[in-house]
């Protein structure tokens, strides 16, 4: 184990944020669907794998340029889960848990191998208009790619708050997630409220994957292994916590980047999982418990 | 023609039959009770009309149109206010915020003098407006799940067991606002009670049910003074020297 310098600290500090950002983004997709319907969809990680190869397609195989792709991936993402949810999930209402659970494993089997035959399984690149030299800062040296992760990040979750706690569809889909009887009684369409959840969690895996496309290489796994960090993320953070999905998130980045630089770089990828153990002995209802509080 | 009019309607739970050829009319303005011990059907009738349940057989009429069947949020926004057992508010939401949505399906309008409105029925909620519902009493979830109803502007309001849980000063208190709101507010009640003193107290016709029929339907002054009301419903004796009760006694429709 060497000493950190502080140049290297701040890196380490900021590429974790970053990547727990991605996490963060992700396990919301979790946190929301799983609010709004009580299913937890495991293919979460693969439709952002698959908003990074819609994004892929369109600057690269048809040439738009970068905002007409970011806006087009959105859509489309927001799109495809309407799609999903009214041809896939709805049908599964009433059936057990178990049975969902399992329906979203296979979907995200279905996601990748479909992928790999479209998009086939080498990597792809995907470019940005601030993919360039990285900023110096005296001897720290940061990506611009991270930097733009962790402000758009931001910039989501300040607009899903807003969108949800002062507008009157935003505290309608509370309301559904809270109850649903009751939210039908009052006149609230839940239907339609559940659909456009869906919409807006793949829509944030689309701007996940519209993130992560630059800092890595697009392949068909790739949601996979982001799916599953994400999902840790959401469990530390209090599985049903929007903020504790997000600081779930930026914990297991922080912990993944900085075990990784002192031990080896495997011991960084293990660690997630150790802190997600740690977490289930200690605190299993998660950094921000909200389950405790709905024994009401 | 009836507010609202309940034509012979059944309705299962999965292969269970929960209600039978059920038929229940309620006038305009007046309020109408619906008395029944534990599993007589009294919620599933409830279920039935605003929607939550599809009946197999029959139909429900509100205000002259065939609801049957809609989906529960078209039957709330035609002015069907429901008022679930157990209270049912949102608990993480703030109490303003649950009245709020009670307005969901009404345009934008007038909605602080509604709130004015339900806050001078309840004034408990005017103080708790921030709080999370979920930490309110039981008594003041209940107001609130019947003012978030009344937010809903509704012709007819659904009211199942709003008694439930209750302390005696409080069921008479809930009854008491029962009545100002048919009065002063002009909503039609439906109210489903396991408490029948106060339910025909308040009420001005009464259905009686049992094991998912009705068996017994008058107003409810005639309720009242029938001996097996009294015995089976308000706990009076029926007079009578020892040993002349027996505990499986038949009542008049057995």
């Amino acid at each position: 184990m060497d000493s950190i310098s502080l140049a290297t600290f701040i890196q380490l500090l900021v590429t974790g944020i970053s990547h727990g950002c991605l996490y963060g983004l992700v396990a919301l997709g979790f946190v929301l669907i799983y609010k709004a319907t009580e299913m937890v969809n495991f293919a979460q990680g693969d439709i952002m794998m698959l908003g990074a190869f819609i994004a892929f397609t369109l600057a690269s195989g048809l040439g738009f340029a970068y905002i007409p792709v970011v806006i087009l991936t959105i859509l489309f993402m927001a799109a495809f889960g309407i799609a999903l949810e009214s041809a896939v999930i709805r049908p599964m209402i009433g059936e057990p848990p178990f049975a969902v659970l399992m329906l979203t494993i296979g979907l995200g089997f279905v996601l990748r191998a479909v992928a790999g035959m479209i998009w086939g399984h080498d990597e792809k690149e995907f470019d940005t208009p601030y993919s360039i030299d990285p900023l110096l800062i005296g001897e720290v040296s940061l990506d611009y790619e991270q930097l733009v992760v962790v402000g758009v990040t931001i910039l989501l979750c300040l607009g899903l708050w807003t969108f949800l706690r002062f507008t009157k569809f935003g505290v309608a889909i509370q309301a559904a997630s809270q109850n649903q009887l009751a939210a039908a009684y009052v006149g609230i369409p839940v239907r339609r409220v559940v659909a456009i959840t869906w919409a807006l969690a793949t829509a944030i895996a689309g701007v996940a994957a519209l993130l992560v496309a630059p800092l890595q290489l697009i392949y068909p796994g790739i949601g996979f292994v982001v799916g599953i960090k994400a999902f840790v993320a959401a469990i530390v953070g209090g599985f049903g916590s929007l903020a504790g999905a997000l600081i779930g998130g930026i914990c297991i980045g922080l912990v993944e980047q900085f075990v990784g630089y002192m031990f080896e770089g495997a011991y960084g990828e293990t660690s997630v999982y150790v802190l997600l153990l740690l977490m289930l002995f200690i605190r299993p209802q998660g950094l921000i418990a909200t389950l405790q509080r709905k024994k009401v | 023609m009836a507010l609202l009019e309940v034509r012979n309607v059944e309705s299962y739970y999965g292969p269970i039959l929960a209600i039978r050829g059920v038929s229940i009319d309620v006038e305009e303005g007046t309020i109408v009770t619906l008395l029944g011990a534990n599993g007589a059907g009294k919620t599933t009738v409830l279920k039935t009309i605003s929607g939550a349940l599809e009946p197999q057989k029959g139909t429900v009429a509100f205000d002259g149109d065939n609801v049957t069947a809609l989906e529960p949020d078209n039957i709330a926004s035609l002015g069907v206010g429901h008022v679930p057992e157990g209270r049912e508010v949102f608990p993480f939401l703030s109490t303003e915020d649950n009245l709020k949505m009670g307005a969901f399906t009404r345009a934008a309008g007038d909605l602080e003098g509604d709130l004015d409105t339900v806050y001078g029925y309840f004034p408990q909620l005017r103080e708790h407006r921030k709080l999370a519902a979920g930490f309110l009493s039981g008594g003041q979830q209940q107001m609130l799940a019947i003012g978030r109803a009344l937010m809903l502007k509704p012709k007819v309001m659904l009211l199942d067991e709003p008694s439930l849980g209750l302390s005696p000063r409080l069921v008479q208190e809930i009854g008491d606002i029962v009545v100002r709101l048919n009065e002063e507010q002009n909503v039609t009640v439906l109210l489903v009670e396991q408490n029948a003193k106060m339910a025909l107290g308040i009420a001005s016709y009464g259905y009686i049910m049992e094991s998912g029929r009705v068996v017994m339907e008058d107003t409810t002054e005639r309720l009242a003074e029938s001996t097996d009301v009294q015995e089976f419903y308000l706990g009076m004796k029926s007079g009578g020297a020892r040993g002349r009760r027996r505990w499986k006694k038949r009542k008049t429709w057995r």
